[in-house]
């Protein structure tokens, strides 16, 4: 990592994002005093990772990339064990209720699935009641529905008063998850902001598509105000355009020209455009 | 300290969910027993200054639980904590990372003195064992014999980068040892040059420790044993906290 400096702010979903290698899991283990840096300075909660280590572990919570527990241990077992290490643990209990474990609460962790294990995670790291939790890569390797149940799990942890501080390579999650987003790219961080700003920034257009079954004068759509370009394949129309507007002007034209269409969508450009825009490659490669 | 006492409970319990540990620290040096007792059987004979085979064969095993426990599940346990980032979790709580090292060795030497005491039952009760030592000096034996195998498991985690090379070098040190040293076969049937060579091995001076207290021989006779149990216990500890990783 190199250069890299920014602030989270309390009660905020905080992302860092970018590809596999970039420095993300590097950045946050230092912040968590499990690491130590080269050089820089770093304060978290008032503290210093470097100095006051056992402090600040009391006071977070810490959800590892790539961690497992002891195969035969039972998930109310982890819960107890950890309890016990911290001096004002939550009733573990409830955290089991909380996060839908009740059920497997005598399972050995290795029979666990994918999605059990990482809910089991997070309960171990709002053990303490923590004022902020990391979660680094919280949903890799999980199916599409258990990572809408973690990104739920998360925005119910910020709505608690936490805050909460994430690294992810999706670019979707980080989208739809974070109150303001960093992302990174060859350990440097290239944007910070929310990200609605983030894609506003890049001033990339919308795209409405919709298909025709007779002709179409390009050119009326071309006149519109909110239109910059238009496309045309075979029965496939893209009209591009920057503002709001652009959807309700395209279909009150075609209205009007009488002009019969289906299969109308939209696509707004996304937090991948804008990893795209900045860093010249895609995020996947 | 609640934590450690929590870790150490979940770490026995652990243990015991894991048949192989269990089955060669429990129950394989009984079967070892049973299985020479019934051939042999423990009649007082020359051979063994008066003893019989089992009343030698039971101290001598004592060393097989010892370097069981301490070669095979203290390192190839530590090894996969590593592995499998267990210790990285339990490092990212206000735990003690020492606590994590101290479970274990309690767990481990608790196992390895039910070990002990099984057998030495199984022998009271089946064969009749003849004890003619200070229980006393037996115990500190025990004591000195298990940290200091213990300590040569733990070098074998610190250096080995995974639990599948830790378990590679814990087989390696660890046949040849129960064979040679005396634990599995009397030194007394070994040849001269095997007796000689064996010195090398650590559980060669466990078992004459043993088996010489086992029959009430003096510290005065046992110098050697003590020192070169001692010294590898000191170094063990020092290479250990010198290379030993948490990921």
């Amino acid at each position: 990592m190199d250069d890299v400096s920014f602030e989270v702010y309390e009660g905020e979903i905080f992302g860092m994002v970018g590809p596999n290698g970039a420095g993300k899991t590097t950045t946050v283990e230092c912040i968590e005093g499990l690491r130590q840096p080269n050089n820089g300075s770093i304060q978290v909660l008032g503290l210093d990772p470097r100095k006051d280590s056992n402090p600040l572990r009391q006071r977070i919570g810490v959800q590892l990339q790539e961690s497992t527990l002891q195969e035969h241990i039972k998930v109310w077992e982890t819960l107890d064990l950890f309890s016990s290490f911290y001096p004002k643990p939550v009733d573990w209990r409830s955290l089991l209720e909380q996060l839908g474990l009740t059920e497997v609460r005598n399972t050995a962790f290795k029979k666990l699935s994918g999605g059990q294990k990482q809910r089991l995670f997070i309960s171990l790291a709002l053990i303490n009641d923590p004022e902020l939790v990391f979660m680094d890569e919280l949903t890799t390797g999980l199916d599409p529905q258990s990572r809408r149940v973690m990104w739920d799990l998360v925005k119910g942890i910020r709505d608690r008063g936490k805050t909460v501080y994430l690294t992810t390579h999706f670019m979707e999650e980080a989208e739809r998850l974070c109150d303001r987003v960093a992302i990174v790219d060859h350990g440097r961080i290239v944007a910070l902001d929310s990200p609605e700003n983030l894609i506003r920034s890049i001033r990339a257009e919308n795209r409405v598509i919709f298909a025709i079954e007779d002709t179409i004068d390009l050119q009326r759509l071309k006149s519109l105000h909110s239109v910059t370009r238009v496309e045309q394949n075979g029965e496939r129309v893209s009209v591009y355009g920057h503002t709001e507007q652009l959807v309700s002007e395209v279909v009150n034209a075609l209205t009007e020209s009488g002009i019969r269409f289906r299969d109308l969508r939209t696509e707004q450009p996304t937090l991948e455009d804008v990893f795209l825009t900045l860093t010249g490659h895609n995020i996947r490669n | 300290m609640r934590g450690l006492w929590k870790l150490t409970w979940i770490e026995m319990k652990l243990f015991l969910r894991e048949p192989m540990g269990t089955f060669f620290t429990l129950v394989f040096p009984m079967m070892l027993l049973f299985l020479f007792g019934s051939i042999y059987g423990n009649k007082p004979t020359s051979f063994f200054g008066g003893y019989g085979t089992v009343d030698v064969s039971v101290p001598a095993y004592i060393g097989i639980i010892i370097a069981t426990s301490g070669l095979f599940s203290l390192s190839i346990t530590m090894a996969s904590y590593r592995e499998q980032g267990i210790l990285r979790r339990l490092q990212a709580t206000p735990l003690s990372p020492h606590a994590i090292l101290i479970s274990q060795v309690i767990v481990l030497f608790m196992m390895t003195t039910l070990g002990l005491i099984l057998l030495v039952i199984a022998g009271k009760v089946v064969f009749a064992l003849r004890f003619g030592g200070n229980v006393f000096n037996v115990i500190i034996a025990f004591i000195l014999s298990s940290f200091s195998i213990f300590s040569l498991g733990f070098v074998i985690a610190s250096v080995m980068p995974t639990a599948r090379t830790a378990q590679i070098v814990a087989m390696v040190l660890f046949y040849p040892m129960i064979f040679l040293s005396g634990a599995t076969i009397p030194r007394e049937a070994l040849p001269q040059t095997i007796k000689q060579y064996s010195q090398i091995l650590p559980l060669t001076h466990v078992v004459t420790l043993m088996r010489g207290f086992w029959i009430g021989d003096s510290w005065s006779k046992h110098f050697t044993e003590v020192g070169i149990l001692s010294a590898l216990l000191v170094i063990g500890v020092i290479i250990s906290a010198k290379t030993f990783r948490w990921e």
